[in-house]
């Protein structure tokens, strides 16, 4: 019975976003990547400026960014492994976090007031990517 | 015994004169006149692009610094590597602590011969192995540019270093070895302008190869493997390559171009580590300096990887 209940638990673990930290966090960041994309072929005019698609982008970043829990995602620990996270990161929790929020903050203002044309998106995917940059200067390491 | 004297003897008339060859050898050279006769008045709005394209403020901004407070070029950051702690120091306009009591001429002997105003080797921590190939007149223009920045007070920390690097006088010989203003790559005749103009950015103020390029027992960047990447000077990771066999080799040149301008690769992924600083002074060139690196760097010999193969993760 305690063998059966043990093991129920650690399916219902598996199947949970913490079972795995590292795959959660890269996952959200590979969405982030896909949607940042689809922002940048608008404002390089590769694709063009349709209002509703932005701003539905822009939403599924915030949406994103809320969904990206620093302490369910960089649990104590997770720095090995198939990770480009950088030990910075537990040495400094706190400005890990502040990046975090900026970013969350900066997709929220974005959905606030959603890009009229072209040279509005550009100046919020500079402020977004800036985020994106400002984070993996001090919190990633590359590997490869 | 006689012969054992006359061998002490040899012995120490070839020490001394090896010393002394070192010695000689090892002397700081300035640049010489007809260098410095071509540098001429410097315009300030031109060097403003050669100061982004140097990119002085990324060492020599206040750690941390953000928009505006990168202008101030107080030093202090901290370039932990395996010869030691280098500290870039302060090159603001104060007069005491700073680069503002400089020549032009004093100015143009640290960038392309590192010489101090004193006559003292600078480490090449300060990339004027690279600087050694720009063109005396950018030189000229940059000096004016950064009369325009601010005087900042305060004297960045010395380097922490250890013996034998504690030596400035042996970088006289680093020097005999390392500095040239020659180009890094011999580029056929008929290149195109757009390569040659990368080329220089990228050889000569960009100073890529500093990062990018492994580096030999003495520091001295191996040249066989230019762009190759290497492993972080600093800190952990690696500087990938950049060749057109390293990650970059997918990338068009309007990625290339489109990542030094917005951040972004190709499968939009971001910038990150000591890249983030140099895209943003990389942001504020021209569209066609971007262009020309990004031609030069589909134009460089590829390499394989100048670093070792990832471990596998345990």
């Amino acid at each position: 019975m305690r063998k059966l209940v043990i093991a129920i638990s650690m399916l219902a673990f598996a199947g949970s976003a913490y079972a795995d930290p590292i795959k959660g966090r890269q996952a959200l960041m590979k969405e982030r990547g896909k949607l940042a994309g689809q922002i940048s072929k608008v404002v390089k005019g590769e694709t063009p400026f349709d209002a509703a698609a932005v701003l539905d982008a822009l939403k599924a970043l915030q949406a994103n960014a809320e969904k990206f829990d620093v302490d369910t995602l960089f649990p104590a620990g997770s720095d090995k492994g198939d990770t480009t996270a950088a030990p910075k990161i537990w040495e400094d929790m706190a400005g890990f976090k502040a990046a975090e929020d900026k970013f969350l903050a900066d997709t929220k203002a974005a959905v606030a007031s959603p890009p009229a044309d072209v040279d509005a998106l550009k100046a919020q995917l500079n402020t977004l990517g800036g985020d994106c940059g400002t984070c993996h200067q001090t919190y990633r390491i590359k590997k490869t | 015994m006689a012969w054992l004297k006359k061998l002490v003897g040899a012995v120490v008339v070839l020490g001394g004169a090896a010393a002394a060859a070192g010695w000689a050898l090892s002397a700081p050279v300035e640049l010489d006149a007809g260098t410095v006769a071509q540098l001429g008045p410097g315009d300030a709005a031109k060097g403003k692009r050669i100061f982004y394209a140097g990119g002085c403020t990324s060492c020599h901004a206040k750690p941390g610094a953000q928009g505006d407070a990168r202008l101030q070029l107080v030093g202090g950051l901290e370039l932990k590597t395996p010869f030691g702690i280098f500290v870039p120091p302060n090159i603001s306009q104060d007069q005491k602590d700073g680069i503002g009591a400089w020549s032009e001429e004093d100015f143009a002997n640290a960038m392309l011969k590192g010489v101090s105003p004193s006559g003292e080797h600078f480490y090449p921590a300060f990339p004027y192995a690279s600087y050694a190939r720009m063109k005396p007149a950018d030189i000229a223009d940059l000096y004016a540019f950064m009369k325009t920045l601010p005087a900042v007070a305060g004297k960045a920390p010395d380097h922490k270093l250890s013996f034998p690097f504690t030596i400035r006088r042996g970088i006289g010989l680093w020097k005999l070895l390392y500095l040239s203003p020659e180009p890094v790559i011999a580029l056929p005749a008929g290149t195109t302008d757009k390569v040659l103009a990368g080329r220089y950015l990228v050889e000569g103020p960009g100073h890529c190869g500093e990062c990018h390029t492994p580096r030999d027992f003495a520091g001295g960047v191996k040249k066989a493997e230019w762009l190759a990447g290497a492993v972080a000077a600093e800190g952990s990771g690696v500087v990938p390559n950049i060749t057109p066999q390293g990650g970059t080799k997918d990338w068009s040149e309007a990625d290339i171009a489109n990542y030094l301008e917005t951040g972004f690769t190709p499968d939009f992924d971001s910038v990150g580590g000591a890249m983030v600083d140099v895209q943003r002074n990389m942001a504020q060139l021209t569209a066609d300096d971007r262009a020309a690196i990004a031609a030069y760097l589909k134009a460089v010999p590829p390499h394989p990887n100048g670093y070792p193969a990832r471990k596998p993760a345990s």
